[in-house]
């Protein structure tokens, strides 16, 4: 038992660090699927005599203007943020994957013609870019994660056209056509999987920059509407309360900042060296 | 050279028209036509008839290809059309704006330059390797800090706490020194990683043990030996950056209350008003292409070897 452990923890190379870079993750992922966990209070039901209470034992994070508990809300708060940012993250994939596999396979044109379109949506900044689309199909949480999964395609497709030319010019790409293996066949079995295995871990790296851009969005009013317990949300709310209430801002910009911390941790554990 | 400088000329106004054809189909062509959206209200009291007259007016009842070459049309001739919102022109709406950007965008470059500086100089040169690699991973982190929580609690301590610079009341410069400071911290990270990759690369060059053994300090290894080297790839990214200056205007302008081309923009998502969302993009592409074109053609006087391999002729 012992050894099959350790085969498997030296084949894929699980170090202390790698574990302990996953652990934040985990954790988010919890708060999200599970806030009963972390937190008994209800993060919409407000109790009217606890109104913007600083933080306490009662209430570790305060209370905001309708007296509901920071900490809770901040709690429920982590599926809106979590659950926009990972969808973001795999509209982007789903349409750079094939984007990506024709602009690093195709012809001199077709792969010419990919990267300049790349180009040109890469000139406008990606804030910009999400705004176009939001004021296109107008707000909403989901509509959020739609607009920024899309500016980011150009990044990726670029990313994995990157990963792809760099696998096909490997030589065991060059020895698998030497031994009368199809086009399509090498496509399959060499150069999609060392190609995106990279490219993923690239992406895991692009959640943090997705959260930050949702919670951008969200806090310039974009998102969903209150009293959804949403992280920028919370701090748009919160700004009315600058000089009184520091904890209504402070809070969920922490929680903002570890969740983007920990999709970078994420990332640098499941590295893949090409 | 000349041939190199025209290719890149032509890149350049390739990319602009593309972006400008695509954030036209993005606001413009595509359903919900904003002068629709706007004049339906039935509390205005308009007859079908006068909404089709408004439609006539802004050009939106024509096909979507008419449409596109009369705004190609216009907008080469530098008229960027009317607001949908107010009915006034938006280049009279950008002249009243960009002063503020100006400054906010001013003081944050300004401020982003020195703090990268700063900061490369401590972590290329601090003692002890710990302390160097911690250094190190401080631009990775700062920038998973959200640029409008960062400059609330900047408000907060800064201003409320500390009470060093006002808030509020406050016009010209005064009014961008918070803010520019806040959005500086973000915008100088990239910038102080692409340089410090590329200087650790440059340090890790023989010629520098050279230098070492020669007896230069370590001050005048990094300044003027280093530098010159690491310069040139950072400054490929300056039109990413002027990019990142002019999209976090928009958020820092809304937290701050200032009325400059951010503060524009946000008005004009929750407004749908296409025409002035469509210059503002246009001014942050035309500011990319046109940095980055300069940044091309600066590169071979920059980089002698660029400069030999360019000279054969090769684009």
């Amino acid at each position: 038992m012992n050894t099959v452990l350790a085969q498997w923890r030296q084949r894929h190379d699980v170090t202390l660090p790698r574990l302990l870079g996953v652990l934040p993750v985990l954790v988010l992922v919890l708060m999200a699927l599970c806030p009963g966990l972390f937190t008994g209070l209800d993060p919409l039901a407000g109790q009217t005599g606890e109104r913007l209470m600083a933080p306490s034992a009662a209430h570790w994070f305060g209370t905001d203007q309708f007296g509901r508990d920071v900490f809770a809300r901040i709690m429920h708060g982590s599926f809106s943020t979590l659950s926009a940012a990972m969808l973001a993250v795999a509209i982007s994939l789903l349409v750079a994957i094939p984007l990506g596999l024709a602009a690093g396979l195709g012809g001199r044109r077709l792969s010419g013609a990919i990267l300049a379109g790349a180009d040109m949506v890469l000139a406008i900044p990606e804030l910009f870019l999400s705004l176009s689309i939001i004021t296109l199909i107008g707000p909403g949480a989901m509509h959020v994660a739609f607009a920024v999964g899309i500016s980011q395609v150009a990044g990726f497709t670029r990313m994995i056209r990157t990963e792809v030319v760099r696998v096909r010019a490997t030589e065991y790409v060059e020895a698998a056509f030497g031994i009368g293996s199809t086009f399509w066949q090498v496509v399959w079995r060499h150069i999609v999987p060392n190609s995106l295995a990279p490219a993923l871990s690239l992406a895991t790296l692009r959640l943090g920059t997705a959260i930050l851009a949702i919670s951008t969005i969200c806090f310039l009013g974009y998102g969903p509407s209150p009293p959804t317990p949403e992280w920028g949300l919370m701090i748009t709310e919160g700004r009315n309360y600058l000089a009184t209430a520091w904890w209504l801002t402070t809070f969920p910009g922490l929680a903002i900042i570890f969740s983007a911390w920990a999709a970078t941790l994420l990332s640098r554990a499941i590295r893949v060296d090409p | 050279m000349t041939r190199y400088i025209l290719s890149r000329a032509a890149q350049a106004l390739l990319v602009l028209w593309g972006a400008f054809t695509l954030s036209f189909v993005l606001l413009q062509v595509m359903p919900g036509d904003a002068v629709l959206i706007k004049f339906q209200d039935p509390e205005l009291g308009l007859s079908p008839q006068q909404i089709s007259d408004i439609r006539a007016s802004y050009g939106a009842d024509e096909s979507a290809f008419v449409q596109y070459a009369h705004v190609l049309g216009r907008t080469l001739a530098g008229q960027l059309g009317y607001s949908i919102e107010t009915g006034v022109p938006v280049s009279r709406m950008l002249h009243a704006a960009y002063p503020t950007t100006l400054r906010l965008a001013v003081v944050s470059f300004g401020g982003a330059i020195a703090l990268a500086t700063v900061f490369a100089t401590a972590a290329l040169l601090a003692p002890l390797r710990p302390l160097r690699a911690g250094l190190r991973l401080v631009p990775g982190l700062a920038s998973g800090i959200p640029v409008f929580w960062l400059e609330i609690v900047a408000i907060q301590l800064v201003s409320f706490h500390w009470k060093l610079v006002p808030v509020v009341g406050v016009s010209g410069w005064m009014a961008v020194l918070l803010p520019g400071l806040a959005l500086a911290i973000p915008i100088s990270a990239p910038l102080t990683q692409v340089f410090l990759s590329a200087a650790e690369r440059v340090m890790a060059q023989p010629f520098i043990d050279v230098l070492r053994a020669r007896g230069a300090s370590p001050l005048r290894i990094l300044y003027a030996h280093v530098l010159p080297n690491a310069l040139p790839p950072t400054l490929t990214i300056s039109g990413l950056v002027f990019g990142e200056i002019l999209a976090g205007a928009v958020v820092t302008e809304t937290v701050f209350g200032l009325d400059g081309l951010g503060q524009l923009a946000q008005q004009a998502v929750a407004n749908q008003d296409v025409a002035v969302l469509q210059a503002i993009i246009l001014i942050s592409v035309a500011g990319f292409v046109v940095i980055n074109f300069t940044v091309d053609a600066l590169h071979p006087l920059i980089d002698p070897r660029i400069r030999r391999t360019q000279g054969g002729g090769a684009a």
